[in-house]
């Protein structure tokens, strides 16, 4: 800025202008947003958390405050821990399985030159069909009679397998129908942080005798994949912790609960038998949840954006 | 197992001396890796292709014992006309739409300025809201849902577009994204046009919002794929059938059914599909880098 002594006097209530100017607009163009998330995000949290100590119950007369209840009834409760069990069982499938895969995919696509938009629309194709839709199919699919897959089992001279009425079944069958819907979104990110890697890279690697392509993925490629593959790893676990929507359409927690997960168990607890009280508690234990999983998604993210 | 070519080396031109073991060791690694792609592929693309198949398929065939891929009879007619005489369709892919783009919009117009503000304004409370923010990134919609049908269930809400709407009004990703995206904006032009005496809402919607239409389109695309297919917020507030969302009103029409009628209930599968997929495969770039522009879902 300018630094005559004629300039000075008309440049400082300009500034002080500015100020007032940038504080105001500032203050006003936030407004709406704070508002929102007032009422979205802060007080449901609070009523959410006053609820949990609550024996509330939707249309209930007498509701009481009930200290830590909820939470103690929930370490007893057989279908919560249940359900509980089955998300980290079925987070401990999809998990390696969808972020392999992806992995696996994203390399052998990211050497093809003329190929690669054709397999990319293929497996990106999941990620953007609604999965209820593509549920239904795949309820057909399965279907142990009807379904094209028993058939080709039956076909190759094996017993039909009742992929969601098997209660040992059901949950790695929604499994990979989750890793289905999943593998291409893993794969585009795997894609994006292979391109970010300097070609250079390998040819000195190949100079100073790296030659078998095993080598250099271990030398290069995964190292510096680094920040990329736990970004993945992290969105994939939180995804797969949230799993509803499969569950919701094709087995309803079913059979006998072997598929019962803790949203569906909030689900049912919250909005179809209305233990708001008790529901609440059971949403602030998913919170923690997903907040453990969320701390190191901010630290991936933050990474992912200014590596 | 060993698969020499199946990672990201810049693939060089054999020159004319390679040997002719090289080259066939490079083949074979192409074939292979080309063999697992396809399976992978048809993996992938299975459920697709059985859905169309089915849809046009007459219900004996369809349960036919020694299945065909390709249908003898065509019933598409009737397995169509069946699912939109049943339930109403194309209302839900226009629910879908109106629900999709009032999102958007209000997304739109709520996260700009305050994503412009928390880049380049210095106002008290920046750094706090910043910080509420980054929170607000680690809540999903499960958590404050309960406190939020109670509040719609008290004013009598629920069944309506804008109880479906309304949690996603405020969307903190977008914030993120564009504060992000407008903090790369140099401060010169913002200077230059305060000179010029333009006002701060002119600023930042006839000069910042036009030079970040790439970040607003990816989102765009982000927002409405994610909406279009959310379910678990519109089976909370909504049971009325005429105002499902393509997801919702495919699992009305599933329970219907009672999972008998496989050429119907695929055929409406294929058409509440359709859009966001031949959207997809129309602006196939735009749509993956706005989907995977992050995870949070």
């Amino acid at each position: 800025m300018s630094t005559s002594a004629l300039a000075a006097p008309i440049v400082a209530p300009l500034r002080n202008r500015q100020q007032w100017v940038e504080r105001f607009a500032g203050m006003g163009f936030a407004f709406p947003a704070f508002m929102l998330l007032l009422v979205i995000d802060i007080v449901p949290l609070l009523v959410l958390l006053y609820l949990s100590f609550t024996n509330y119950e939707l249309g209930a007369l007498d509701t009481r405050f009930v200290g830590l209840d909820n939470f103690r009834k929930a370490v007893g409760d057989a279908v919560f821990r249940r359900s509980l069990g089955n998300t980290f069982v079925y987070v401990a499938i999809v998990l390696p399985l969808a972020v392999g895969l992806g992995l696996l995919i994203a390399v052998l696509l990211h050497s093809r030159k003329r190929t690669r938009s054709f397999y990319e629309v293929i497996y990106f194709l999941p990620v953007t069909s609604t999965l209820i839709a593509m549920a239904t199919v795949w309820q057909f699919l399965l279907h142990p009679s009807l379904g094209p897959i028993n058939g080709v089992l039956k076909a190759l001279g094996f017993h039909e397998v009742a992929f969601l009425s098997e209660p040992s079944l059901v949950l790695p069958t929604l499994a990979a129908i989750g890793i289905w819907h999943l593998v291409g979104f893993n794969m585009v990110l795997f894609l994006a942080g292979l391109s970010a890697i300097p070609r250079d890279l390998y040819e000195a690697a190949e100079i100073d005798g790296c030659r078998s392509g095993i080598d250099r993925f271990m030398t290069i490629t995964w190292p510096l994949l680094g920040p990329t593959t736990m970004f993945v790893i992290v969105t994939t676990s939180i995804t797969a912790f949230k799993v509803f929507d499969t569950v919701a359409v094709m087995t309803r927690g079913g059979p006998m609960g072997s598929s019962e997960v803790l949203l569906y168990a909030i689900y049912l607890e919250g909005y179809q038998y209305f233990h708001m009280g008790y529901a609440a508690a059971l949403t602030l234990v998913f919170l923690v949840f997903v907040l453990l999983f969320s701390i190191v998604q901010t630290f991936a993210l933050d990474r992912r954006v200014h590596y | 197992m060993a698969t020499p070519l199946a990672l990201p080396v810049p693939t060089r031109e054999p020159r004319a001396v390679t040997p002719l073991s090289v080259l066939a060791r490079r083949i074979a690694s192409l074939l292979l890796v080309h063999a697992v792609l396809i399976a992978g592929a048809v993996v992938i693309l299975l459920p697709f292709v059985w859905m169309v198949i089915t849809s046009i398929k007459s219900p004996p065939e369809i349960f036919a014992v020694d299945f065909s891929l390709w249908p003898k009879h065509f019933s598409g007619a009737e397995n169509y006309g069946h699912a939109l005489a049943k339930v109403p369709l194309v209302r839900f892919a226009l629910n879908g739409i109106i629900v999709c783009l009032g999102i958007l919009v209000v997304q739109v117009l709520v996260a700009v300025p305050c994503a412009y503000a928390l880049a380049k304004l210095r106002f008290p409370g920046r750094n706090a809201l910043f910080t509420l923010v980054l929170l607000g990134l680690c809540i999903p919609i499960q958590v404050p849902a309960l406190p939020l049908y109670m509040g719609l269930a008290k004013v009598g809400m629920l069944n309506t577009y804008f109880a479906i709407m309304m949690p996603f009004f405020l969307s903190v990703f977008a914030i993120f994204l564009f504060r992000q995206f407008f903090k790369g904006y140099p401060d010169e032009i913002i200077q230059a046009a305060r000179l010029d005496g333009m006002s701060e809402f002119e600023i930042v919607w006839r000069i910042v919002v036009p030079s970040a239409w790439p970040a607003i389109a990816a989102f765009a695309v982000f927002s409405f794929v994610a909406h279009w297919n959310d379910l678990y917020w519109p089976l909370i507030v909504i049971s009325d059938t005429n105002l499902a969302t393509p997801p919702l009103g495919m699992m009305f029409f599933a329970d219907a059914e009672s999972g008998s009628n496989y050429g119907a209930l695929t055929a409406a599968a294929t058409m509440l599909t359709a859009p966001l997929v031949l959207a997809f495969l129309f602006a196939r770039r735009r749509f993956i880098d706005g989907i995977t522009m992050t995870g949070i879902k």
